[in-house]
């Protein structure tokens, strides 16, 4: 069905599962319990997770299949971004032409980049996407102020032209709609304590989500998703028998490209403003972490670490240390004290230590990330022993899936 | 795993058609007054017996020292509303409704969160504390960029944003919104204040050259510096933008005293001017004769944390602050021994803005008998107050920033301790670093002026 084997339709299917009943898994504690610290499930997180969950199976494309590191995507993440706004701003508040605008223009910024910079392999490559993005960060940042609003960045003003849309009321706010809808309206479910909330944005970003992981798992398991595995297993090799690797990685560099034009093009329909911090070497760097966290090379391992990675950054960095001190209320003063000293450095502002932490664990024992760790899990409790092809990862990045 | 075979494109399809039909049903639901209380007609309405305010400031990088010092002001804010502490300015501040019971008798809960002095962080925080934890304010920040984008979010969700540090023209400029307040003051009073008495210390007849921080900070400053040092006589000859990422600014330096400028002006904020200061020093700027008149140097915005870190360079260099700990009158004296009393050290201007906008808010849920935003921005449009620091304040409707007296101040020539740096040189009246709401400098590119629009309460 839909051109998958039934292995990989079970992978999509569980996917799409997830992301539509997010609202409830993502929300497990009741509103007025402690642990409600730890719920994730209010839609600007939400739907975080599923745009750099789009970031990150972009970026897999590339660097799980030819083995490319690019430095530099978070450039056409910002690419994206500024050319969704502009069509706010020029044409229409519909995310619409918004986001196709953002899918072209980041596709033809990163064929550029990719025609010069897949030029060179291994580091060199690296280091040329990496100062690419970091040239586009600083244009944005300054040099481009009249486009890209520098530091300030933009957001849709009531003065806008905007062409499509009648004029605004006086008082009406520009906001981001999909035929009427808009993005930041929510239907809230009330269950006795609990309470999960349905966003409009997040189910139109979690619908796209599941449309690019469609595309990837296709694009893995295509011929040309095997020339890409090619290339990254010997690329001379490939060049003697007389295929020549470079169009295909273009390929895949302008089609990862596209995904992060997606990602950034849907960042700005959710939150109507596009900067130029977004577009930072360490933006780069973090979907890099992303992938590795969660399995390079393996079809759902990205979108984990892009969880991971922003529940991290939103959850347990808002641990502060008054939190920390009503948690442990019931020690004796000095344990309290203790444990919170012991715990604090880990929480609020330090979250970066702890993400760093794990990722040293999961690089060091769990090579292959957390899907991996889920495989190895899965072999625990599994009767039949799991062969190569049927394991949700590899025991290696490069064998995965 | 169950068989998935028999999952066949006709009951995929008959499936399809009916999520289809329900979700056609759906966008009934889905209201922006879901997110309201419907009773209350505002967005994130205390419930219960809690006030929930959000401080979203930098705790990680550069101004992560500035952000430690609103959070601290920001804690004992909270402990002042609830009625615990000295009561800090409280007793001092010229409206008295404020009773020390929380606000509208709702004890004050905070939430915090880190801007990264990125907007997308700071957006991202800021919208995690009102979907999340139901904050009804939003305040912090120092930096004008992160301003400027929260306040619009604010503005967006129908939530109050109490500015913290931020001086660029733009956020009560070109970026003022109807629900964000500005306490602090701004480039255009920076110029204004500081022309005068350089003027009066070194002379009318002065070639400037300035190196600006290369963003929007940098720009509105730098404007406003010229503009008004300008209108007295002086000449800029250059001015060179330098990245904010900058670290040694020799490179810059150098140029200088080959221009035949006399004064360098250092539109700088943060580890940027201590390090400029530092290198221009180094060059031995400071004992070199242009013109006939001594070289001298100029800081436009000061704080104390800078001055800290630029030691002895400072010595004898001119700026303006919005507020310094050594004031005398009764507020500052209040909350510099509040302050001092809880964490051993005086608050920095940030830590006074930050404390005082909360105050302000507080006061005017009191005054407006509702946390609703359009009351609370009815009650502090046109508000006066005093006996917060600044003396007789005034925050304008027109744009929402307050007007008050000017400090500038001098680097010490022989500190007493690490935090006595700073002198003040000149209170400079409010009366001359007020300006029209439709001023040049506050319109937008094309030279509109930018109305305030009308307050959103989110429901």
């Amino acid at each position: 069905m839909l051109g998958l084997n039934a292995r990989d339709l079970q992978i999509l299917l569980l996917v799409a599962i997830l992301t539509m009943f997010a609202p409830f898994f993502l929300n497990p504690f009741p509103v007025d319990s402690s642990l409600a610290q730890f719920n994730a499930g209010y839609p600007d997180l939400m739907q975080r997770f599923v745009i750099f969950g789009i970031f990150a199976i972009g970026f897999n494309i590339l660097f799980g299949l030819t083995g490319y590191l690019s430095f530099g995507h978070a450039a056409f993440l910002g690419a994206g971004s500024y050319a969704a706004i502009w069509m706010m701003k020029l044409l229409t508040m519909n995310i619409i032409p918004a986001i196709t605008l953002s899918i072209i223009v980041a596709g033809l910024f990163s064929l550029a980049v990719g025609y010069i910079s897949l030029r060179r392999s291994g580091i060199y490559f690296s280091i040329l996407t990496l100062a690419f993005a970091q040239m586009s960060y600083s244009l944005a940042y300054s040099v481009l102020t009249p486009i890209t609003g520098g530091e300030t960045g933009l957001q849709p003003k009531s003065n806008d032209p905007r062409i499509l849309d009648g004029a605004l009321e006086p008082g009406e706010q520009a906001r981001a709609s999909l035929f009427g809808m808009e993005m930041s309206s929510s239907y809230e479910l009330v269950v006795s304590g609990w309470v999960f909330t349905f966003n409009v944005g997040y189910y139109v970003a979690a619908f796209l989500m599941l449309v690019s992981f469609y595309a990837s798992i296709r694009i893995f398991r295509s011929p040309f998703g095997l020339m890409l595995r090619a290339v990254k297993s010997n690329q001379n090799r490939l060049g003697y028998t007389g295929v020549s690797a470079r169009p295909y990685n273009l390929a895949a560099f302008v089609i990862s490209g596209m995904y992060a034009g997606l990602a950034g093009g849907l960042m700005v329909a959710m939150d109507t403003q596009a900067g130029a911090e977004r577009m930072f070497w360490t933006a780069s760097g973090e979907v890099v972490l992303m992938t590795i966290l969660g399995g390079a090379g393996t079809l759902i391992g990205p979108v984990l670490g892009a969880g991971m990675i922003k529940y991290m950054e939103n959850i347990i960095s808002k641990i502060n240390q008054s939190v920390l001190e009503s948690w442990f209320a019931w020690a004796p003063d000095f344990l309290q004290d203790f444990i919170v000293a012991v715990i604090y450095p880990f929480v609020g502002k330090g979250w970066h230590l702890t993400l760093g932490l794990m990722f040293m664990l999961v690089v060091i024992f769990l090579p292959g990330g957390l899907m991996q760790g889920i495989g190895k899990i899965g072999a625990l409790f599994s009767r039949k022993k799991p062969n190569d092809r049927d394991s949700v990862a590899g025991s290696t990045p490069a064998a995965a899936e | 795993m169950s068989n998935f075979k028999d999952f066949t494109r006709r009951r995929v399809i008959k499936s399809g058609a009916a999520a289809a039909a329900a979700a056609s049903a759906t966008p009934y639901f889905f209201t922006n007054a879901a997110l309201a209380d419907a009773h209350a007609g505002y967005r994130n309405a205390p419930q219960g017996d809690t006030v929930t305010l959000g401080f979203n400031v930098p705790q990680s990088g550069p101004y992560a020292d500035e952000g430690a010092d609103e959070l601290r002001a920001y804690e004992l804010a909270v402990e002042h509303l609830n009625g615990e502490g000295d009561a800090g300015m409280m007793p001092t501040f010229s409206s008295k409704a404020l009773k020390g019971n929380g606000i509208l008798g709702k004890k004050v809960v905070y939430v915090t969160g880190d801007t990264q002095t990125k907007s997308d962080a700071a957006r991202a925080s800021a919208r995690s504390m009102i979907e999340k934890d139901g904050a009804v304010m939003i305040t912090g920040g120092s930096s004008s960029g992160v301003a400027v984008a929260v306040q619009a979010l604010c503005q967006e969700a129908g939530i109050i944003f109490m500015a913290g540090l931020t001086h660029s023209n733009d956020t009560t400029g070109k970026d003022k919104k109807a629900n964000g307040f500005r306490h602090f003051f701004n480039s255009y009073m920076s110029g204004a204040a500081l022309a005068p008495v350089l003027a009066k210390n070194y002379g009318n007849d002065r070639k400037a050259y300035h190196l600006t921080a290369d963003y929007n900070w940098g720009y509105t400053t730098e404007q406003a510096v010229k503009e008004s040092t300008e209108a007295l006589g002086w000449e800029t000859v250059a001015a060179v933008k330098t990245p904010l990422t900058q670290t040694d600014f020799s490179a810059y330096i150098a140029p200088v005293l080959q221009s035949g400028a006399d004064t360098l002006v250092l539109n700088h904020y943060g580890g940027n001017m201590v390090n400029s200061l530092t290198n221009a020093v180094q060059f031995g700027l400071r004992d070199k004769q242009v013109n006939g008149k001594d070289f001298q140097i100029v800081v436009p915005l000061y704080s104390r944390l800078m001055a800290k870190g630029a030691g002895a360079n400072v010595k004898g260099i001119f700026g303006s602050t919005n507020w310094h700990w050594s004031l005398t009158d009764e507020g500052s004296k209040a909350f510099v021994k509040s302050f001092g009393t809880k964490y051993g050290f005086p608050p920095s201007q940030a830590a006074h803005t930050c404390y005082v906008q909360t105050l302000l808010y507080a006061d005017a849920c009191e005054r407006a008998g509702t946390f609703n935003p359009c009351g609370v921005v009815e009650a502090l449009e046109g508000f006066e107050f005093d006996g917060l620091g600044n003396g007789k304040t005034l925050y304008r409707a027109e744009d929402h920033q307050c007007f008050k007296d000017v400090l500038v101040v001098k680097g010490k020539e022989n500190p007493d301790s690490d935090f006595d740096l700073l002198e003040v040189v000149e209170v400079t009246p409010v009366d001359q670093v007020t300006y029209a709401p439709d001023h040049p400098q506050m319109r937008d590119g094309d030279g509109n002026v930018v109305p305030v629009g009308t307050c959103n309460p989110g429901a």
